[in-house]
């Protein structure tokens, strides 16, 4: 045993012996070349119980870098296991070597991964949001498609969510919805009262209310309180069905999510808010007119009879005409959301939060390109 | 129906969850799917439902090409670890679901749907609460009424998720029982996944032991058990005590490194050596678990505890106590080499 030609780690002991000691001896050269057996060995040797291990390092031939490392880690890992170790017969350069490893290898622990520059976080953002997009797309399409299916052969449409959803987010949503745009009109009209009044035309207060109302602010007042009131109801019943597994149970028996929760939504959506917008239209028109009678003199009678000359056909129907686009969109954000919820309960929360803040965004992007395209159109 | 799996592989990313996976299910075979959370088991589960894709590999059922099928028309049941009950629904709209979804032609009358429902709630002894909602239930009466839900559509193939797993102890054993006679009844190839190998053995025809998206063994309870292929087996199924040849080399007989596999039961104790090959031991810890007693002992000068297990009457007639100077022997043992690196947990 004078010279071993591979490194080995030996345990030896007398378990016979009162006090039990045993040591571990290492022996042969511990360098890269050969050392790999020896790590295999090492990561399911058994290590005797004892508390006190003496490693007898006085028959290592050679050793590197690679031998050093291991050697400390496995000394680290018996630490760990609440072992005291002693190195007994190292010779002075390796222990040297040894030294360096373990001060060296204490530094490099845990480094966090590096920052990634402005541009590597510019281009993952936009790929991300590029992927993103194509899968709301794809998730529209499929809609699309259910849509037309059934509306090819209306008899398999499921009536009872319809009606169930045209009452939720329809019926119900009636009493703020007028409330809000009847303060709207208010607003509108206290706010040109001012203006008007300078210069006598107090008349076109009509006018005013009329335009706005009907041409913006109604449709758009409506989509956004319906994207905060069912968009996000969507989301979150949608996202719950998903974690507690009824998606996939509706899926095995037989039944398409979109067939079941997304088109019913989508269509009564779609039927609700333009009904609900001429419902905020009057409400509104209401507001404007209790104003103008009591700060410009404008009585109903003179009011009404102005609206029919200063509102054409054409505004009412243009604010209409937005009204089942903006529900769907608002039906397929909350929808889409509603699925993107992942196994975590707090993903609910997150993707409801998200739906509204989207559904709220695309619609006044809608609203926008709505606007430039009735410009072009002379509308 | 019969199920066939062929070099089936699936991963999320770089992680491999399912790979290269070989499977033959008969038809009426009630199997078990058994390995530790999150190895790939229901993976391999929702594939075969259809609420997944595999990412190469084929799956077929009695010989045909499923691939391109939807869930809804592979018609295979499906019965969720959380029980996925329609909440707005009462317990016999739920199990109807299934019948009144059915397209207009395949779609049996009111009177037949009411029928059959309840000859399904019948069947899992719940007809009285046809009535109440799931929030009314508990959790072993709403796992029945996914059970019944599922077997409304009348599949071809049962699929089980863990239906066990959020239920306690108790409900636990007499819903296994009921599901193996459920099963001798209707005789629906059924896969259940289950971490719990009790569970496996117990319920299962055969048991597939699973673990990191490999297949590690397929067998009768019995050859699982007795007859363990790969040491992850061993150490997965019953418990197990582990003999390094370095130390024990008398029994292990290898030059080599090896592990010897011993089970509780199967160590011999003696107050005298039995055979040159006994070890000596020091009683540690005796320990009556109900009808078994549960010894633990060290061999002299090493702190490691090797865990015996003895029937109450053998125990009676040689009790032991702490302190004892006893022998031991294994009866039977299995050894595994350890030059291929092996799965396990460190011990």
């Amino acid at each position: 045993m004078t010279t071993q030609q591979i490194a080995q780690l030996l345990i030896e002991g007398n378990p016979a012996s009162p006090t039990p000691a045993f040591s571990v001896r290492c022996t042969g050269p511990w360098t890269v070349q050969g050392i790999g057996p020896l790590e295999q060995q090492l990561e399911t040797q058994i290590w005797p119980a004892a508390t006190d291990l003496i490693i007898d390092a006085s028959d290592i031939s050679a050793l590197d870098t690679t031998g050093a490392w291991l050697l400390h880690r496995t000394v680290r890992a018996l630490e760990q296991l609440g072992k005291n170790i002693r190195i007994d017969g190292l010779r002075p350069e390796f222990s040297i070597l040894l030294n360096l490893i373990a001060t060296r290898t204490a530094h490099a622990k845990y480094l966090p991964p590096p920052k990634a520059g402005v541009l590597d976080r510019i281009g993952r953002r936009a790929w991300n949001r590029m992927g993103y997009l194509f899968n709301m797309l794809a998730f529209a399409g499929e809609a699309a498609v259910v849509l037309l299916r059934s509306l090819m052969r209306p008899h398999r449409l499921r009536w009872r969510p319809i009606l169930h959803n045209l009452q939720t987010s329809g019926v119900e949503a009636m009493p703020i919805t007028g409330l809000l745009s009847f303060l709207m009109g208010v607003v509108i009209a206290y706010q040109g009262a001012d203006q008007l009044q300078r210069f006598g035309a107090n008349i076109f207060i009509v006018d005013l209310v009329g335009l706005a109302m009907l041409r913006e602010l109604s449709p758009l007042l409506t989509a956004i309180i319906i994207a905060g009131r069912s968009g996000s109801a969507y989301a979150a019943q949608i996202g719950t069905m998903k974690i507690t597994e009824e998606i996939d149970a509706l899926r095995t028996v037989g039944v398409g999510p979109h067939e079941l929760l997304v088109l019913p939504k989508m269509l009564a959506l779609i039927i609700a808010l333009p009904l609900l917008t001429v419902f905020a239209d009057v409400a509104g028109i209401f507001g404007g007119m209790v104003m103008a009678s009591s700060r410009l003199d404008v009585s109903f009678d003179v009011f009404l009879n102005r609206l029919g000359d200063a509102v054409s056909l054409s505004s009412f129907l243009v604010g209409i005409v937005k009204a089942p686009v903006f529900a769907a969109i608002i039906a397929l954000t909350g929808c889409y959301q509603g699925f993107q919820v992942s196994d975590s309960t707090d993903s609910v929360g997150r993707q409801t939060t998200v739906s509204v803040v989207q559904s709220i965004f695309v619609v006044i992007l809608a609203d926008a390109l709505f606007s430039i395209v009735f410009n072009w159109l002379n509308l | 129906m019969s199920i066939t799996i062929e070099n089936l592989n699936k991963h999320f990313g770089a992680y491999k969850a399912l790979d290269n996976i070989n499977l033959e299910i008969n038809s009426g075979e009630l199997i078990a799917l058994l390995g530790p959370s999150g190895r790939g088991k229901t993976s391999l589960l929702r594939i075969i439902g259809g609420l997944d894709v595999a990412n190469s590999g084929k799956l077929l059922f009695q010989g045909e090409d499923v691939e391109q099928r939807d869930a809804r028309e592979r018609n295979v049941g499906f019965v969720f670890q959380h029980y996925a009950l329609f909440r707005h629904m009462t317990v016999f709209e739920n199990v109807a679901f299934g019948l009144r979804v059915k397209p207009k032609k395949q779609r049996p009358n009111e009177a037949e749907i009411k029928r059959r429902v309840h000859e399904l709630l019948n069947l899992v002894q719940l007809d009285w609460l046809a009535d109440r909602y799931p929030a009314q239930l508990s959790g072993g009466q709403r796992q029945r009424i996914a059970l019944a839900r599922a077997l409304a559509v009348e599949p071809n193939i049962l699929l089980l998720d863990e239906p066990f797993g959020a239920l306690d102890a108790q409900v636990r054993k007499e819903l296994r029982r009921w599901l193996r006679r459920l099963h001798d009844e209707l005789h629906i190839t059924s896969i259940f996944v289950t971490h719990d190998q009790e569970e496996a053995l117990e319920v299962a025809d055969r048991v597939v032991v699973m673990n990191k998206g490999r297949i590690e063994q397929v067998g009768t309870p019995d050859e699982v058990y007795a007859n363990p292929a790969t040491p992850f087996v061993y150490q997965f199924i019953g418990n197990v005590n582990l003999f390094h040849s370095r130390e024990h080399a008398m029994w292990t007989k290898q030059h080599g490194d090896a592990v010897a596999y011993v089970r509780p039961h199967d160590i011999d104790i003696s107050a005298t050596p039995q055979d040159d090959t006994a070890l000596p031991v020091e009683v540690k810890l005796v320990r009556a678990i109900g009808s078994v007693v549960r010894v633990e002992v060290a061999a002299d000068g090493s702190g490691e505890f090797i865990e015996i297990e003895l029937s109450r009457e053998r125990f009676d007639a040689t009790p032991l106590s702490g302190g004892d100077k006893v022998f031991i022997r294994p009866r039977q043992f299995r050894v595994f080499e350890t030059g291929v690196k092996s799965e396990l947990p460190a011990a």
